[in-house]
């Protein structure tokens, strides 16, 4: 049993190695604000970002605009994910109304939809609505386009079998083609809610007075670079978190699937 | 269950007891006068041409011929994926297809084994081999000691609960067969089910089927394009000419089973192969 300890090291690894790096980092940054000579205003010191983080937790207002942020992601997401899937599945069993929307849902995913945010604004108003809508639109094209893709690539020799055992149409579903598309919607989703948690904060930008995103943008005019800097790192943890609890889906979902054991396999 | 199939199992359980209860000697699979075109735009192509053949209860048939004499044709119109376009095909005298629809009933006592393993890898290796049991409808506890018997059968104990990625090629053609052979089915069809696998796993495949035959008293037909195989395992060997494709000659093989596989060192194996190298040779001039 030659493999396990190392095995056992190659798990541990990336739990030592990240705390290692994360520190190098924090060096590199201090001594580069403090050599450089740099103003707080533009790059303020990690001592001073982290109090900051610490007082920006301790608000109660800071984690109402989490809170509003997260539920735009997750709310955005959710309509994506349903949407997605039928309209992944329906395009990827119909292959003559693919092609007559081939060109539409080309068109639609060359323009740069950040560009539509502000009309999304004007339409859906400063609140929650069009944060949720923009999320979606993010979040719909890689699930959609996942799906489609799953549902294309059921393999033939397995559809031979099922054929043979005389399957029924849900027998076939059931067992083959939903079993087969799974990887691919859950790729999308792993895409989708990176891109929902883009689509709340680009709506927060530009519009409306709720969620970090405005936070951000408040902390900028105030040219208060030190909450800047903290409200981006919880934005990131937040983002984080939610990608995590996907790929915690996809873990338990999949798990003989070649991405969740060759992942299993490099990191535990 | 229908009330035919139903008969056709205790029919099984019957032959398996060596006391047939059944009409005594009838063929399992009959075709008569069986031939497949293909139509399209621009060319008509005969694949398969006046095909006759009778193979009885046990029998292991083997079909061989150069790529492109229809023989996997042949065997998906046997396996009821491919409707002939002339003659009949009789499965212990019940007609497989009714013009291009199959029957249903007639299909579901066929195993198949084809040349990729064509397992699920979100199922165990039991559940791959319960599978068609599962779509029949049996309860999971008797599915399951169905599965591990199988498992055992095939040399597949104590990998029951193993996932198809986690075994080699020859090992994933094993629960293949042992899929094929859960329904208990009348007859065993196989699609060059080792053409994928080295030369030496091969041959140890070879032997473990021509066990897993004997135990099973499977009627099985055995395609290739190894005529070492072919001779090998079978009972008899057909040989298929192309363009169209004929069934050219039909060999008996007399060699007592088990067969060794020191049986291919024996001359008259070695003449049985030559010759129908050469016919096959013959085929590619043609």
């Amino acid at each position: 049993m030659r493999g396990v300890s190392r095995d056992r090291s190659r798990k541990l690894l990336p739990w030592i190695s990240t705390p290692i790096i994360l520190v190098l980092a924090f060096i590199a940054w201090d001594v580069f604000v403090r050599v450089s000579g740099i103003s707080d205003a533009v790059v303020p010191p990690p001592q001073k970002v982290l109090s900051e983080l610490v007082t920006v937790l301790g608000t109660a207002e800071t984690w109402e605009h989490a809170w509003i942020t997260t539920s735009e992601t997750l709310g955005g997401f959710l309509i994506a994910l349903v949407v997605g899937v039928v309209a992944g599945v329906v395009l990827g069993k119909v292959p003559w109304l693919e092609l007559s929307l081939r060109p539409v849902i080309v068109a639609s995913q060359v323009v740069p939809k950040v560009a539509l945010v502000p009309l999304f604004v004007v339409w859906f108003g400063f609140g929650i609505t069009s944060k949720v809508v923009i999320s979606a639109m993010l979040a719909f094209f890689p699930i959609m386009l996942n799906t489609q893709l799953g549902v294309r690539s059921v393999d033939a020799g397995q559809r031979e079998v099922m054929r043979s055992l005389n399957a029924t149409r849900w027998q076939t579903f059931r067992h083959l083609e939903m079993k087969s598309t799974l990887p691919y919607v859950l790729a999308g989703m792993e895409v989708g809610i990176v891109l929902a948690i883009i689509g709340a904060i680009v709506g927060e930008y530009l519009g409306g007075s709720e969620g970090l995103g405005y936070m951000l943008v408040r902390t900028l005019n105030d040219l208060n670079a030190s909450a800047m800097f903290a409200t981006t790192i919880l934005l990131s943890l937040i983002g984080l978190l939610l990608y995590f609890a996907v790929n915690a889906l996809k873990r338990f979902l999949i798990p003989w699937h070649e991405s969740v054991y060759a992942q299993q396999d490099l990191n535990g | 269950m229908s009330p035919d199939s139903a008969e056709a199992v205790s029919a099984t359980a019957g032959a398996r007891q060596s006391t047939r209860t059944g009409a005594a000697g009838a063929a399992k699979l009959e075709l008569i006068g069986v031939g497949k075109e293909f139509r399209t735009k621009r060319a008509h192509t005969v694949a398969l041409s006046d095909i006759n053949l009778t193979i009885d209860d046990g029998e292991f048939v083997s079909i061989i011929g150069r790529s492109g004499c229809g023989k996997t044709t042949l065997l998906r119109m046997l396996a009821g994926l491919l409707s002939p376009t002339t003659g009949r095909i009789l499965v212990e005298g019940r007609s497989l297809w009714n013009g291009t629809k199959v029957d249903t009933s007639v299909v579901s006592q066929l195993g198949v084994v084809f040349q990729e393993a064509n397992l699920f890898p979100w199922y165990s290796v039991a559940e791959n081999i319960a599978l068609p049991l599962q779509l029949r409808g049996d309860d999971k506890a008797s599915r399951m000691k169905r599965a591990y018997e199988l498992a055992e059968l095939v040399g597949l104990a104590g990998f029951e609960r193993s996932y198809p990625r986690e075994l080699s090629g020859g090992m994933r053609q094993r629960v293949a067969i042992a899929r094929a052979l859960s329904i208990n089915p009348k007859l065993l069809l196989m699609d060059e089910p080792f053409g994928a696998l080295d030369a030496l796993t091969r041959e140890r495949m070879n032997l473990e089927l021509q066990r897993i035959s004997l135990a099973t008293k499977a009627t099985v037909v055995f395609i290739t394009h190894d005529i070492n195989e072919a001779v090998f395992l079978g009972d008899r060997v057909v040989h298929l000419t192309p363009r169209p494709g004929r069934i050219h000659q039909i060999r008996t093989i007399d060699f007592p089973k088990p067969r060794s596989i020191d049986v291919q060192t024996e001359p008259e194996f070695g003449a049985i192969v030559r010759d129908l190298r050469h016919a096959l040779d013959e085929d590619e001039k043609r």
